[in-house]
């Protein structure tokens, strides 16, 4: 569905002396198949959303070839417009206009009749959970709606493939989770193959059959979210010891663990393979040495440890702005062409 | 250009057979459907919010009734038995096409802001169609205007042809879509108010003072005049007033029909590229 090679995108920046390139994307390699659902990581700024916005032609890549759907970006625009469907960060429709016209004129935009755009409209509706929000203004909706009403927006011509950049920012969690439920069943229900951008491992996690990695531009990572994981040796077990002279035990403990340890006042944390199964004896073993505990932390291996294993950074380390915003876009909050490159 | 154009999907919905139809549909028949489709969703905004419209109407029937009165004196130095309706209305008319126009683009930049460009640009739809839709409300907008404008002016004694209103405001809607598209192509660039209102006032302030909008150029110091020919909507107001005057002298109306056209044939082109940018 995707073949990507190569793809470069160099934004111009500044004035006179002043004037650098910007290396947004460095020769990005995909292959995205029929009826996958691939999610695509990284930190903001790591080159996402460029690379989206060059798959769905928005953007024209500076070097490289992509062939989206069976069509090339670069030569055959509206055939790949035409196969693709776009949920974009920015939101897609009019605070102010209702959201079933806004639908109506965007499948019509598509080349749909109107009698098609609507019963297709009012079918997605029903589906993402819209009903009777039909005559509803977005800016009336919740964040939750209005993120289904822009899905809507992006499938509403029967798009074979869909891109969904950062589907669920900003949302609080039980609407993440529903939102969810409703981008797996793109797949399951529709065939459709799907390819989303997050910076939340849990999503991918939750969604996606394969997790690509971008960090710098380039792809640095591409596999299944388990076998990533099992880069990332073991979970973090965090042990809060009670007392003072309880730490050099508990330390010992976990060495024999997991080999190595660190020790911060009372607390004390380690990566051990296989937690779930660790943490109980653990426990008997530091009871019966007379160690308390005021608290343990369990946690499985996030994007951020994937992320640090894989650079060298940690992920808010490498969302530090490194270059100055893209040239001719002044600074706007929901800016999409700044996030990326910011 | 709207009010001409043919339209062949305007009700798609009744024709049952129109999704089998439309792969086939011709570009140009697709283009004037996308514009189409474009005008009714600005249309239909519009309305809802008739707030600016209202303003916008309001605007050249106060400047009719409040600042026409004053000019009787001043347009009499020009001649006997010319009624000062039939000189100032043709200056008032490019200035709603000029100002009202030039505000056009506020409007896209909110869209933008809200992802609505973006949406429709990864539609197959002609980026052109996007800019024309817009525009044709716009027109529309721009000729309710007029045609309010002139009859206000009639009732007041303007003593125009009728060939001369057509003309002159057809001449007015040229530049008004010539205005329009820039503002639109201003707002794509700029993607903020903040700098596209200065940018404006900077455009409006010498376009204002040396076209002889408010007060004959003639009337003035000669250098004044000469520098006021430099400014290519000097040359659409004096047009646009020949023709109210039914004096449709060839150089007049050449140099005012020439720049009508340039400019906007150059804002439509700017104004497509802007909606084209980055892409192809």
């Amino acid at each position: 569905m995707i073949t990507a090679r190569g793809l470069v995108q160099t934004f111009r920046t500044g004035r006179g002396r002043a004037r650098t390139d910007v290396h947004a994307v460095r020769g990005v390699d995909l292959d995205v198949a029929e009826g996958e659902v691939v999610g695509f990581l990284g930190p903001n700024g790591a080159g996402k959303t460029t690379t989206l916005r060059m798959l769905t032609t928005l953007l024209r890549p500076t070097a490289g070839t992509a062939t989206v759907a069976g069509y090339d970006v670069a030569t055959q625009a509206v055939q790949v417009r035409r196969s693709i469907g776009y949920v974009s960060q920015a939101g897609s429709t009019y605070s102010g206009a209702f959201a079933g016209d806004e639908v109506i004129d965007h499948g019509m935009l598509y080349g749909m009749s109107h009698a098609d755009a609507v019963r297709r409209g009012q079918g997605l509706f029903d589906d993402l959970q819209l009903e009777g929000l039909w005559r509803r203004r977005p800016k009336s909706m919740s964040g939750g709606q209005k993120r289904r009403l822009d899905i809507v927006m992006g499938l509403v011509h029967e798009p074979s493939l869909v891109f969904l950049d950062e589907p669920t920012t900003g949302l609080d969690p039980q609407a993440r989770a529903n939102l969810w439920g409703h981008i797996s069943a793109l797949r399951d229900r529709k065939g459709a193959t799907v390819f989303l951008t997050t910076h939340y491992l849990d999503e991918a996690d939750a969604l996606a059959d394969r997790i690509v990695i971008i960090d710098r531009g380039e792809i640095v990572a591409s596999d299944t979210a388990d076998n990533l994981k099992a880069q990332v040796a073991g979970d973090l077990v965090v042990l809060e010891v009670a007392a003072d002279d309880q730490v050099a035990t508990a330390h010992e403990r976990l060495r024999v663990l997991a080999g190595r340890a660190e020790v911060d006042g009372r607390r004390v944390s380690a990566r051990v393979p296989r937690a779930g199964r660790a943490v109980p004896g653990l426990l008997r073993d530091l009871g019966s040495e007379g160690v308390s505990l005021d608290s343990i932390e369990v946690a499985r291996p996030t994007l951020d440890d994937v992320f640090l294993t894989l650079t060298g950074r940690s992920l808010r380390d490498a969302e530090q702005p490194e270059q100055p915003e893209q040239p001719g876009h002044p600074e706007q909050p929901g800016d999409p062409n700044d996030q990326e490159v910011a | 250009m709207t009010t001409t154009a043919p339209r062949p999907s305007s009700r798609p919905a009744r024709t049952p057979a129109a999704a089998e139809e439309l792969p086939q549909r011709g570009a140009v028949g697709r283009f004037w459907r996308e514009s189409f489709i474009v005008f009714r969703r600005q249309m239909r905004m519009n309305l809802r919010n008739p707030a600016w419209v209202i303003i916008g109407m309001l605007q050249p029937v106060l400047y009719l009734l409040l600042f026409g009165p004053l000019l009787e004196p001043v347009i009499a130095q020009l001649g006997p038995g010319i009624n000062q309706y039939t000189w100032f209305v043709p200056g008032m008319l490019v200035q709603l096409g000029i100002f009202g126009a030039f505000f056009a683009g506020f409007s896209l930049i909110g869209e933008w802001r809200e992802g609505v460009i973006e949406a429709e640009r990864v539609t197959p739809a002609s980026r052109t169609a996007l800019l024309v839709g817009r525009l044709g409300r716009d027109l529309l907008q721009l000729f309710v205007q007029a045609v309010i404008l002139v009859a206000l002016g009639t009732a007041l004694g303007m003593d125009a042809s009728v060939g001369g209103v057509v003309v002159g405001v057809l001449l007015t809607l040229l530049l008004g879509g010539a205005c329009a598209a820039a503002s639109n192509a201003l707002a794509l660039t700029t993607k903020s108010e903040d700098v596209m209102a200065p940018v404006i006032n900077l455009v409006m302030m010498p376009v204002l003072l040396l076209s002889g909008i408010l007060l004959p150029m003639t009337f003035g110091a000669a250098w004044l005049d000469r520098l006021a020919d430099f400014m290519p909507i000097r040359h659409v107001v004096d047009a646009v007033r020949g023709a109210f005057f039914g004096d449709f002298d060839l150089a007049t109306m050449g140099w005012g029909v020439g720049w009508s056209v340039v400019l906007f044939a150059l804002a439509l082109w700017w104004g497509t590229a802007v909606f084209r940018k980055e892409n192809a």
